[in-house]
């Protein structure tokens, strides 16, 4: 019981990462390129985990596929390539960019885009909408002068 | 009317065309994945034989005429409920369906398929999994028809249900024979 408590101790704070001792490297650069890689891969099972989270047989084997490849000399891109060909953009959790997914991509610039122009349309009319008024002729202007000085005289009174 | 006024009508339409991507986005199960080798050959592959008597599975067996391969564990619970409506499509239809075992003990498999019968024509052992990679299965039970030219046209994901047969695998298997 106590034994099998102290394995329950030693393995639980390796459960947040998946890579299980034996799948890693022994090149600590080839391992460092395979968590990278990893950390791009969707899992299939879990969909929104990538490979180097998740616990999912599957993850696994290709967290080894992933591995076999770069110690075989593979680059990053054909490892990505290799994946896309049998499970599709969806392996890959960063979409890539291709006219298939623009919309994906441009949509919500786009649509900011769309948005800022109705608003400053809106303003640019409403701002020609209201008249500004003629300015006063020197003869409206001795009228207001005297009104004011009137008042003013009342006022003091 | 004042053409400006129609602007107000786009938040209204970008709202149509959101809410109909949902309506029909929402209703698709987002764990069926479309396969990437559909049109494509039959990958490379060769798996030993599970059962005495009956061959392994190889790209070489899947060519000449329409077939169905079938992606089954023992210790996969979807696989036995789909095993009755393969083995009957098997021998209504009479067309040949060959088997992956997909990361199985051998003694296990071959006691399943004593118990629930055996319908297929070949079955190949993927102890490791690493063919079923090569054919994109992400998980048990898949359902695959080859064509002819030893080309994938269509893949199941999930049991075989008796609606799955009427509705696609059936109609797509007559089309690809004629």
């Amino acid at each position: 019981m106590r034994a099998r408590l102290a394995a329950l101790m030693v393995a639980l704070p390796l459960a947040a990462l998946a890579v299980e001792p034996g799948e890693e490297l022994k090149d600590p650069v080839l391992e460092a390129r395979a968590r990278i890689l990893s950390r791009d891969i969707r899992c299939l099972v879990c969909q929104n985990q990538s490979i180097d989270d998740s616990n999912a047989p599957l993850a696994r084997d290709l967290r080894l596929i992933v591995r076999e490849r770069l110690v075989a000399g593979d680059t990053d891109d054909g490892i990505i390539q290799y994946l896309v060909a049998r499970y599709g953009d969806f392996v890959r959790l960063q979409p890539p960019m291709k006219p298939a997914t623009y919309a994906l991509w441009f949509g919500p610039a786009a649509i900011l885009a769309i948005g800022v122009a109705g608003i400053l349309i809106f303003f640019a009319r409403r701002r020609r909408r209201i008249e500004v008024p003629a300015p006063l002729s020197a003869e409206e202007r001795g009228r207001l002068d005297r009104i004011l000085a009137d008042q003013a005289g009342e006022e003091r009174r | 009317m004042d053409p400006w006024r129609l602007l107000y009508l786009v938040p209204l339409a970008a709202f149509i065309a959101v809410a109909g991507y949902f309506t029909i986005g929402l209703q698709r199960d987002p764990r069926t994945l479309p396969s990437v080798l559909i049109d494509k050959p039959v990958p490379a592959f060769a798996l030993p034989a599970l059962v005495e008597g009956k061959p392994g599975l190889a790209t070489a067996d899947l060519a000449g005429e329409v077939m169905l391969v079938n992606v089954f564990a023992s210790w996969c619970a979807p696989c036995k409920i789909e095993h009755p409506v393969l083995t009957r499509l098997a021998e209504a239809e009479k067309i040949p369906i060959h088997a992956i075992n997909y990361k199985d003990k051998p003694e296990d498999a071959r006691r399943w398929l004593a118990q629930l019968g055996d319908p297929y024509g070949r079955i190949g052992v993927d102890a490791d999994g690493r063919a079923s990679i090569e054919w994109g299965v992400y998980g048990v039970p898949e359902t695959f028809i080859v064509d002819r030219q030893g080309r994938i046209r269509y893949r199941h994901v999930g049991p075989v249900m008796p609606r799955d047969v009427e509705s696609t695998i059936l109609p797509k298997i007559r089309e690809l024979r004629r």
